[in-house]
């Protein structure tokens, strides 16, 4: 058994898998699906100040090797998520990293105040949200926006913060400089690629959002190009995701940088794709005779 | 709850477009109700999206759920191509299903939310009922009316006029005088605009069935939701999670 303990800024993970935010709501539903203890964490849903209701229907579509979302980001709010989400992740032996959203840096901010006398282990800051009008990716697009909420995070949090980035960039390399200079203290990337899908039938968008986050493994090679560039560019660590399925694709994310993974589109083909990932980096880890994940995270240079 | 293997039991064409699976699935067939819908994932990698189907029968006795479904792009075609001893993976039951209730009923069903209302008749007469009746409402071609008359008196409209009340199923039910205390309803939205506004009319109790683009089905990624009257305990807002607090909901619980 080799050892999978990674560290993302002072927080020991027994595993680098966990789920991307978004697929797995706050683990509730998933948790008759899988066992939550197994994993190196739960990421929650998009987490904001007060309750949103997302965008109309239809809210999702099926692309080849992939799939369209453009929920919106609804949610409880954090008063509902703080008394109902939380405790029921506390149940479990695993790390609770919050994600969190915002329309406003004082929404974003008002938030981790939130977060900060809470039991949780780590923030992951969503500046990356394609389907929101604002907030979300007019964050994730700018270097100095983006510097900027990292900044008003950072000054009132007390977890390590994530912050997750966009690649629908020009230079995601820019953008992850800009956030670990403003005080970040690891990036997750990528979020998802902003696409469309006609309705040939019906002769409209396939979402109505009209646009819509493309995920899955349709977007894995871009994902690992990503994922590399920063990972070489930025000394913070690096948390890697975007269409992995198996623990092949999870290892192709580590071996370029990645001190750990996020399964997001996997988990609504297989639920138990996080544990096939977890006990699949175990075997080639061992069938390589090394020693510790943390041995192959970016030796690709 | 898990994402169960299972083995195709038989699959009939029933028309051009439409097809009745039956599945092996002992576990899910013990747990299912009348309404309650299951996911069927393909066995093609790149279709990541598992297919949410209305069960339309449920064989306690045999351990057998069955769908019947309408071919409407690449991944009910692949279904479609199933043979008996196909291993396949399905999840469920899935959803509430309907609150049967010991009063007179109508079982409405449009379209491709005609299927369900089998199992529906069928579980409605296993508690006793000898009084409520079936109206359903096809386009042209009418379906699966054999093994509907078999459980109920039917009735039935066609766009066309080529079988039964020419018109849709309120039409149907208008012509024939058909009265009930409670409605169930699977179809199409305008139908179950229709229904809701009759139901309130008259007073009467209304259960509808709704269909929407699915992902997880089981409650986690919030792409499946209906506007909500009232505000959503889960969801903290006027959304309700079709796979989760639904598919089936009091007419007046939600905003069509």
């Amino acid at each position: 058994m080799a050892d999978l303990r990674v560290n993302i800024a002072g927080v020991e993970l027994k595993n680098p898998v966990m789920p991307a935010s978004g697929t797995f709501g706050a683990g509730e539903e998933f948790s008759e699906l899988i066992d939550l203890n197994k994993l190196g964490a739960v990421v929650t849903k998009g987490v904001a100040n007060v309750p949103w209701e997302g965008n109309p229907t239809p809210r999702v579509a099926e692309s080849k090797s992939g799939m369209l979302n453009a929920i919106g980001l609804q949610n409880p709010g954090i008063d509902l998520f703080v008394k109902r989400d939380i405790p029921f992740l506390k149940k479990y032996d695993t790390k609770i990293i919050v994600n969190v959203c915002g329309r406003t840096k004082e929404d974003y901010v008002e938030v981790v105040e939130r977060l900060a006398s809470e039991n949780v282990d780590m923030l992951e800051i969503n500046i990356s949200c394609p389907n929101v009008k604002s907030g979300g990716i007019a964050f994730g697009q700018d270097p100095k926006a983006a510097a900027e909420i990292t900044k008003a995070v950072k000054a009132k949090a007390k977890q390590p913060v994530i912050m997750k980035l966009s690649p629908n960039v020009t230079d995601i390399t820019l953008m992850a400089k800009a956030v670990e200079d403003a005080g970040a203290d690891a990036v997750s990337l990528i979020n998802t690629l902003t696409g469309m899908k006609i309705d040939i039938n019906r002769q409209t968008f396939a979402v109505a959002n009209k646009t819509a986050g493309l995920s899955g493994p349709a977007i894995k090679p871009v994902a690992v190009r990503m994922v590399y560039q920063v990972a070489n560019a930025v000394k913070i660590p690096v948390i890697g995701m975007g269409g992995i399925t198996c623990a092949d694709d999870a290892l192709e994310f580590i071996l370029a940088g990645a001190s750990a993974v996020m399964v997001g589109t996997a988990n609504f083909n297989n639920p138990l794709t996080m544990e096939e990932v977890i006990e699949g980096i175990n075997t080639y880890l061992d069938a390589k005779n090394i020693a510790s994940v943390k041995d192959i995270i970016g030796i690709v240079k | 709850m898990e994402r169960l293997k299972v083995k195709v039991y038989k699959q009939d064409k029933i028309n051009d477009e439409l097809y009745s699976l039956c599945f092996d699935a002992p576990t899910v067939a013990k747990e299912a109700k009348a309404g309650q819908f299951i996911s069927v994932y393909s066995n093609d990698k790149s279709r990541m999206l598992p297919r949410p189907f209305g069960i339309c029968e449920i064989d306690k006795e045999n351990g057998r759920i069955r769908i019947v479904y309408r071919i409407v792009g690449e991944g009910t075609k692949e279904f479609s191509n199933f043979k008996s001893g196909d291993e396949v993976y399905i999840m469920g039951p899935l959803g509430n299903g309907f609150d049967l209730k010991d009063k007179k009923a109508i079982l409405i069903g449009g379209g491709t939310g005609i299927p369900i209302m089998l199992e529906t008749a069928k579980a409605l007469k296993a508690l006793g009922d000898k009084e409520s009746v079936l109206a359903l409402g096809f386009r042209d071609e009418s379906f699966m009316t054999e093994e509907f008359e078999k459980i109920m008196p039917l009735y039935i409209s066609t766009e066309s006029g080529k079988a039964g009340t020419k018109g849709n199923v309120l039409d149907a039910i208008k012509e024939n005088k058909l009265d009930a205390q409670i409605i169930y309803a699977c179809g199409p939205i305008p139908m179950l605009k229709a229904i809701k506004e009759y139901a309130n009319e008259k007073g009467m109790e209304a259960q509808i069935s709704l269909e929407e683009k699915m992902a997880c089905g089981i409650g986690a990624c919030l792409a499946c939701v209906c506007k909500s009257k009232e505000k959503d305990a889960h969801s903290n807002v006027n959304n309700k999670r079709i796979c989760k607090e639904g598919p089936v909901f009091d007419c007046n619980e939600i905003e069509l």
